[in-house]
């Protein structure tokens, strides 16, 4: 179901594609903390993961006598390697399959990526940890989650479809109809997705647990049977790292740990990469709290465009709420002109720009880039005056970056 | 994998539009779209002189017409959606062998099909015309960022390989008698994928060692940066520029 050039218009391509690309972006560094925190990890793994699911869509599931189905694998993605892998790995994926196979017009492919790729993933991953996060700990409460979240991620992304078609779409059919049919058609290929999905999660759960990313909070810890009763690996390890380094590496990977720890212990006969991976595992707790806020204030701001330039175009057309009370009431004679009335944003809308939708969209980009630009400013200025009046007590900081 | 490196789209040749960089390529298909989807739908002759400008290209680059045409069978569910439209979309009815169809979703189901069909129809040219990795150093050229490249370009090296393994295990199953026909045969399909999925992340953590072993750091050398002509780049304007001449007059008539 990929898009082709020409289905939605300029303006609201344009849009989801500048909303694809901060996604992209985004999902560019979380990926490389999912995929174990080096660089050098990211681009051979996520690339395989790709081509995985490049692949994984050539495989048929017959349906009945003649018909058969194929997985979208959004859903699949996101549970198994982590859900800005999954953006990536199904951006990369649809971008190939644009350039090299003309599949999805090169014009909708901010289109495609948003809907296929963005609003699947995040809407399957957000059930997916809200439901394993309700659920008892156990494997099959995981695989319960990946049904349901592959089964509501498919209509889903129809029903983005749907909107941004409502926006942006080039002929005026009733939307609600549109919803209805593709919401419809799509809860169908839900079910078949969620199948597939669950049981293909099951069957990786079955034999590696620990490359299912979704699932890491099952992982118990390792425990060493000594002298007859159960005892905690980390608390035996010092001893059996002063019996002898050589014994070491294989107490730690044991079945069931973090993919980070297992493959540690996997390469540790190679040296340099178990002393890369172990370098990175103490400088991350520094590093993330400061990765996590630039991930908040990219998403919010990629949100804030995306509501300010593309949902505004849909809902600038009625007088606001406020509004629409002055005129009936007749109270809004009495109110004056605002002083910036005459200026280029006024009434949200940029002057000379005569198409009231896009001319709305773009006041909306305008105002809000303009608006994280000014508190921007002013959250900096507060923070450096505090800096400056906490003053040599505070030498901390700077050192621990 | 001994095979050559292309996609099953390229074909081989030496025309002009083969040598000419990717990345000009890419800009001028990129603008050519561009201009085709920001046409008129009212201006019907528009199209067909952008049709008879991509037929020039590819009779330029020697592209076979059943090829091409064969390649446009990918947008069929879009086209079933078009023609859908001239029964759903209410408005101004019109009788056409006895059947009411609306003229509004007439006009939407042609808008669809006229652009549609022009956006695939330069991509497969492009794609015929560019080799795969020209491809890829044509988006890094482009100011893609590097990794994303770097990540595409092991999907697409990689693709091969994982659908051979998907191939082999598909032979091993129906060696062994299994036959799948229906949805009580998912759950060995399944395990099919997620046997995919185990080798297709281990085969990345080796090759990731690999090429950890032979000093990778993350980056990749950038190996060759030629300098692109003035000329070759007005070769591949003139594409999007005679397009663009051509919607200029569509809404100037309009």
């Amino acid at each position: 179901m990929h898009v082709p050039d020409g289905f939605i218009d300029a303006p609201v391509s344009a849009a989801a594609g500048v909303a694809a690309a901060g996604a992209v972006a985004v999902s560019l560094r979380g990926s490389r903390r999912e995929l174990g925190g080096d660089d050098d990890r990211l681009a051979p793994l996520a690339g395989l993961v790709a081509a995985f699911v490049f692949a994984v869509q050539m495989l048929n599931f017959p349906v009945a006598a003649g018909t058969s189905g194929h997985l979208l694998g959004g859903a699949l993605a996101a549970i198994l390697v982590g859900p800005y892998t999954g953006v990536l790995c199904i951006a990369v994926v649809l971008l190939m399959q644009g350039v090299l196979f003309a599949d999805g017009g090169l014009t909708a492919l901010g289109v495609n990526i948003t809907v296929m790729g963005v609003v699947t993933v995040v809407v399957a991953y957000g059930l997916f940890r809200g439901l394993v996060r309700v659920l008892p700990r156990t494997r099959r409460s995981v695989t319960a989650a990946s049904f349901a979240a592959a089964l509501v991620s498919v209509p889903a992304s129809a029903a983005a479809f749907t909107l941004l078609y409502a926006i942006g779409g080039v002929t005026e059919v009733p939307v609600g109809s549109v919803l209805t049919a593709m919401v419809g058609v799509h809860v169908l290929i839900g079910i078949g997705e969620a199948l597939i999905t669950m049981a293909t999660v099951g069957a990786v759960l079955a034999v590696r647990p620990d490359l299912v990313y979704g699932a890491r909070d099952l992982a118990v810890p390792l425990k060493l049977r000594v002298g007859g009763e159960l005892i905690d690996a980390a608390r035996a390890r010092p001893a059996s790292g002063a019996a002898g380094a050589a014994g070491d590496a294989p107490a730690v990977a044991g079945p069931g740990i973090r993919p980070g720890s297992a493959a540690d212990g996997a390469d540790a006969p190679v040296g340099t990469a178990h002393g890369t991976g172990a370098a990175a595992a103490s400088a991350a707790p520094a590093a993330r709290p400061r990765a996590r806020t630039r991930t908040f204030w990219l998403s919010g701001l990629v949100a804030s465009l995306v509501l300010a330039g593309v949902v505004s175009f849909y809902a600038s057309g009625d007088p606001d709420g406020l509004e629409k009370v002055a005129s009936d009431k007749g109270f809004d004679a009495s109110a004056e002109e605002h002083a910036a009335a005459d200026s280029p944003l006024a009434d949200y809308g940029v002057k000379d720009v005569d198409d009231a939708r896009l001319s709305g969209g773009l006041a909306g980009v305008i105002g809000v880039g303009a608006t994280v630009a000014a508190g921007t400013g002013i959250f900096w200025a507060v923070r450096r005056r505090r800096s400056a009046a906490a003053g040599p007590a505070d030498v901390r900081v700077p050192e621990a970056r | 994998m001994g095979a050559g490196h292309t996609h099953k789209l390229y074909r081989h040749g030496h025309s002009p539009v083969h040598r000419l960089p990717a990345h000009c390529k890419l800009v001028a298909v990129f603008c050519f779209v561009l201009v085709v989807v920001s046409t008129p739908r009212e201006a019907v002759w528009a199209f067909g002189v952008y049709a008879a400008l991509l037929a020039a290209v590819a009779a330029a680059a020697s592209i076979p017409p059943g090829f091409l045409l064969r390649r446009l069978l990918i947008e069929i569910p879009f086209v079933a959606f078009a023609l859908l439209m001239p029964f759903v979309v209410p408005g101004e009815q019109t009788r056409f062998l006895g059947v009411a169809l609306s003229v509004p979703g007439l006009w939407g189901a042609w808008n669809i099909l006229a652009k549609g069909t022009l956006g695939v129809a330069a991509s497969v040219v492009l794609a015929s015309t560019t080799e795969l990795r020209e491809l890829l150093l044509g988006l890094q050229r482009l100011r893609l960022p590097s990794t994303l490249v770097q990540i595409a370009s092991f999907m697409v090296r990689y693709g091969d390989v994982i659908a051979g393994e998907l191939r082999r295990m598909s032979i091993a199953r129906r060696s062994r008698g299994f036959e799948a026909r229906g949805v009580r045969h998912w759950g060995v399909l399944a395990k099919t994928a997620g046997a995919l999925f185990i080798r297709s992340y281990e085969r990345g953590e080796r090759v990731h060692l690999a090429m950890v072993s032979r000093g990778y750091t993350g980056t990749m050398p950038l190996t060759d940066d030629t300098a692109v002509s003035r000329a070759q780049w007005a070769g591949a304007a003139a594409l999007p520029l005679t397009a663009l001449a051509v919607c200029l007059l569509g809404w100037t008539t309009l």
